[in-house]
């Protein structure tokens, strides 16, 4: 019986072969077919660095690597200089980071220790991920609706300038919105906790508290640093939100309630109208910095992920 | 899987397909200026309802205008700035300033009680190069007695992208202010002391309505749509004048060069308004460039008539000063002179 | 009965936990505040008249976003359709190919391409398409779109055909079934789901993108069905019209952004249900 369904399947899959058979794509030029797939992304990544470089050579020749600590953006006497912009940068997505830490740090342990299973987690985790569907324009439209308000009465009350906009709501916009990505990994790496070795603690007495802080938490914490980055990665290139709610102040900030601007949101704002070359050429050359800088972090955060061989 | 996937290519080719299919329907688009912004966004709707061309005006700022045309990657650009030599020079043709309409650029501020208050050039300056931090500062309060000044902060609010309004802006504050002319300069971005920055006209006149203690300028038409109070201004001749249509139209009439490249700033006229600006329409001269075609300059060179003719009745309704007779004269010689090739498109 | 110590040490347990399940409970504050403000500010605005006319020129009361939802529908369909076969191709290429030198290079440039900002990519389709074709259009923003999404489907498709067991692929070449065809016909279907998973939260993540549109599609007040001109997308308007400062605009922004969020989360939700469905059990 077996025998002659055997036969037949493979009787009709080789009519079916036979059917649609115009000379079939052989192994080797379909395997062909796949490596140039392969080589295509590459020249695509080459040709994103290329592009960016030489759009952006005649600033970086013209002002060469002063242009990372110069602190003066003059049009009008064609002047530039990228320091307001990565202290901007840094100083939003350090915030950030710290702020967001606050949160993720406890869902990832939430999740991966206390509550793994069940009706709650599975909300929470809805929940999360449902911060990391939002649109980032929509973030920012309530930031300067609903946060930048606050912001103000709190300046205010702090007799400072009611901005409302700044770093300050600009790190707190932010803040939000890269919790799901450090929260996810975290949970992840504190979920692949061998669990012999929590057993072991437990039975040697220890409280959970105590399992989590001797033994969860320094074996998953490289990992736990891993999606900490990926969430930084993420701080730096954010652009939308953080552009509607920074003030947009070509200065170097000074307090964490000045307007300032990042080098996402500043190419955001002159971009279209970036009259004459050096000046367009001096936004691109802060693309590219954006571009070298977060891959970088994205890559040793990927890097120390892969080393712990967490499935991601 | 497959099938997905071939129902989208389908459908993508489709709507190409339509796209092309419509040739007849022309389309022209610009980008530039958000001062006019409120005015070429009601003539360009009334234009594609009486003559079935669509014009989509992106107002991205007058430095965005000057940037794409330049790039030839929209058929017209609007500025309120006059393109520098810089720009000129970038351009490679020549580019025709062709004035739609002139308007005002008024201050305005955000304090309780909505109080009118009266500015002089110098007053001006000091509070945008962030030498007046508090309102009730002295030299504020001399020339607004009666009015009683709060003790709150001086936020300054600036444009954030390339603008004509700045560039408008600036231009009379450097006429007035020998520190300002040296410190910050004429242009559409500059190197602003202090303050926060807003996109566009809407993004700073939305910025001073929300901040309390703050002052902007703004194309005239931002403050009253949004019912912002904004100040008189001392003139030349010492008057001190509020934003009208007929102060701007004032400061307007005066004898206009052939190429219409004019600044309308720190006017001698009595009455006028010493803030005033044209905004204009450039195009290039020759529209033959590229793989553009002779219908689409045909329908350019009707626009800009039309916007200087017809088009003009609807300054007024939106405050706009309505080009003078002189000004509308030499803009038909500007218009008559385009050219697609060698040879002129309007006889 | 227990001593002092150990009774302290059950306390910090205690205090722990508590501080760990409060802390994890106002992260979902956010969302949930969110949620609300966009429903109630958004949902009032929405009518038939709101879904399906034309945005009025400035200071006029009424428009709709009709231009703005089409246009949104049409930039990611030819996101999709740009990023979808090559996706699957590279990701088919990573699953088959786990040693090699040219495959372990292709892995490390997609890590990078994922983790390019979004205006970065706008920079690239500006100089790639605008400026060489001379004019904005849908095309170019559409294509910048799908650079977004490529990595992410090249991801997913390698990761769940990895996941595919070998057995699979052996029965079918055992019973003649060329190469090709079992890689297109056999292991592609199997991993159906999780590829689909891959290609739809793409999608919702650029459905809410503006920063690579804002130098390619450029956004237009008209209907755009022409690919090669400009044309306008819901997160497009959204921005715009949250700095400005009429007031009619803002409620425009707060009706299109219950709508971009009904669409991008409808998506998320949609995704996980047909994981459910079509998810093949090995």
């Amino acid at each position: 019986m077996n025998h002659s369904r055997a036969e037949l399947l493979v009787l009709r899959s080789k009519t079916k072969t036979m059917r649609w058979h115009r000379p079939a794509l052989s192994e080797s030029s379909f395997r062909k077919i796949l490596s140039i797939a392969g080589v295509f992304v590459l020249l695509l990544l080459v040709a994103i660095f290329f592009s960016l470089g030489i759009a952006s050579f005649p600033s970086i020749r013209n002002f060469g690597i002063r242009f990372l600590f110069s602190s003066t953006w003059d049009p009008v006497k064609s002047e530039f200089g990228a320091f307001p912009f990565l202290v901007g940068t840094l100083a939003t997505s350090f915030l950030a980071l710290v702020i967001s830490v606050v949160f993720s740090i406890p869902i990832s342990i939430f999740l991966g220790e206390y509550s793994a299973q069940g009706s709650v987690a599975t909300f929470i985790k809805s929940m999360i991920e449902l911060l990391a569907g939002v649109p980032s324009v929509i973030y920012g439209f309530c930031g300067l609706f609903l946060l930048a308000p606050l912001v103000r009465a709190l300046e205010v009350k702090l007799g400072m300038a009611p901005y409302g906009v700044g770093i300050f709501t600009a790190s707190l916009v932010l803040s939000i919105m890269i919790i799901p990505y450090s929260a996810s990994i975290g949970r992840e790496v504190i979920s692949l906790v061998p669990s012999d070795l929590k057993e072991a603690a437990l039975s040697l007495g220890a409280t959970r508290f105590e399992v989590i802080r001797k033994v969860i938490l320094p074996y998953a914490g490289s990992g736990i640093v891993a999606g900490v980055l990926l969430s930084l990665g993420r701080a730096l290139g954010e652009t939308m939100a953080v552009t509607m709610v920074i003030g947009n102040s070509n200065f170097i900030p000074k307090n964490i309630f000045s307007p300032a601007n990042t080098l996402a949101s500043v190419i955001a704002n002159e971009f279209t109208e970036a009259t004459g070359s050096l000046y367009l050429a001096s936004l691109i050359e802060l693309g590219l910095v954006l571009f070298i800088v977060t891959t970088i972090i994205n890559l040793i955060g990927k890097l120390i992920i892969r080393r712990m061989g967490v499935g991601e | 899987m497959k099938h997905v996937l071939s129902f989208l290519m389908t459908l993508v080719i489709l709507i190409a397909a339509t796209g092309d299919g419509t040739a007849k329907e022309q389309e022209l688009i610009g980008a530039g200026a958000t001062f006019p912004y409120p005015f070429y966004s009601k003539m360009f709707d009334v234009y594609s309802k009486e003559y079935g061309v669509k014009v989509n005006y992106q107002a991205i700022g007058s430095g965005g205008g000057i940037r794409q045309l330049t790039n030839k990657t929209v058929d017209f650009g609007g500025s309120d700035a006059i393109m520098s030599e810089a720009d000129v020079k970038e351009a490679s043709a020549p580019i025709l300033h062709i004035p739609t309409c002139a308007g005002a650029v008024v201050l305005t501020y955000n304090l309780p009680g909505n109080p009118q208050l009266k500015f002089t050039a110098d007053v001006i300056g000091n509070l945008f190069l962030g030498k007046i931090g508090k309102w009730n500062d002295r030299r504020l309060s001399d020339i607004n007695p009666g009015v009683k000044l709060p003790e709150m902060n001086v936020t300054v609010v600036h444009r954030s992208d390339g603008s004509g309004t700045t560039s408008i802006f600036s231009d009379y504050v450097s006429k007035v202010s020998r520190e300002w002319k040296e410190k910050v300069g004429t242009g559409t971005s500059l190197n602003w002391p202090t303050g926060l920055g807003g996109k566009g006209n809407p993004g700073v006149a939305g910025l001073v309505k929300q901040t309390p203690g703050s002052i902007g300028y703004v194309e005239l038409i931002y403050a009253l749509q949004n019912k912002m109070p904004y100040g008189m201004v001392k003139n030349k001749k010492g008057n001190f004048v509020t934003a009208t249509l007929a102060a701007t139209s004032k400061a307007a009439d005066i004898n206009l060069p052939d190429d219409l490249k004019v600044s309308l700033t720190d006017t001698d006229a009595p009455e006028g308004y010493p803030i005033s600006g044209f905004t204009w329409i450039l195009v290039y001269k020759d529209q033959g460039y590229g793989d553009r075609s002779e219908e689409k300059a045909k329908e350019l060179v009707k626009l800009l008539w039309w916007m200087t003719h017809e088009g003009q009745k609807y300054t007024e309704p939106l405050e706009y000063a309505p080009l003078s007779k002189k000004a509308v004269e030499k803009a038909e010689k500007l218009i008559k002179s385009i050219s697609y090739k060698s040879s002129v498109i309007m006889k | 009965m227990k001593e002092p110590w150990i009774r302290r040490r059950i306390l910090w347990d205690k205090l722990f936990k508590a501080v760990i399940i409060l802390l994890t409970f106002c992260s979902i504050l956010p969302m949930l505040f969110i949620l609300f403000f966009i429903t109630s500010k958004g949902i009032s605005v929405i009518n038939w008249r709101f879904l399906t006319h034309l945005p009025k020129p400035v200071g006029e009361m009424g428009g709709g976003i009709s231009n703005a939802i089409i246009g949104t529908f049409i930039l990611i369909g030819i996101a999709t359709a740009f990023s979808v076969p090559i996706g699957m191709l590279v990701g088919i290429f990573l699953s088959e190919d786990r040693r090699g030198r040219l495959a372990s290079l292709t892995r490390l440039c997609v890590e990078t391409l994922q983790g390019i900002p979004s205006i970065v990519i706008g920079i690239i389709a500006y100089i790639w398409f605008v400026v060489s074709t001379g004019s904005f259009s849908a095309l170019s923003g559409g294509v910048a779109l799908g650079l977004m999404m490529l990595p992410v489907i090249i991801t997913a498709t390698e990761e769940t055909l990895k996941l595919i067991p070998e057995s699979l692929r052996e029965a079918s070449l055992a019973l003649g079934v060329s190469y090709p065809r079992t890689i297109l016909k056999v292991i592609l279907p199997a991993g159906i789901s999780g590829i689909l998973t891959g290609i739809l939260l793409s999608l919702a993540r650029v459905a809410g993108e503006t920063a690579p549109l804002l130098f390619t599609a450029f956004g237009s007040p008209f209907m755009g069905l022409n690919i090669l001109k400009p044309i306008n997308s819901l997160p497009l308007m959204i921005f715009n019209y949250a700095t400005s400062p009429y007031p009619e605009w803002h409620t425009l922004a707060w009706g299109a952004s219950f709508i971009l969020i009904v669409l991008v989360l409808g998506l998320n939700l949609f995704t996980k249900v047909v994981t459910k469905r079509w998810k093949v059990q090995f």
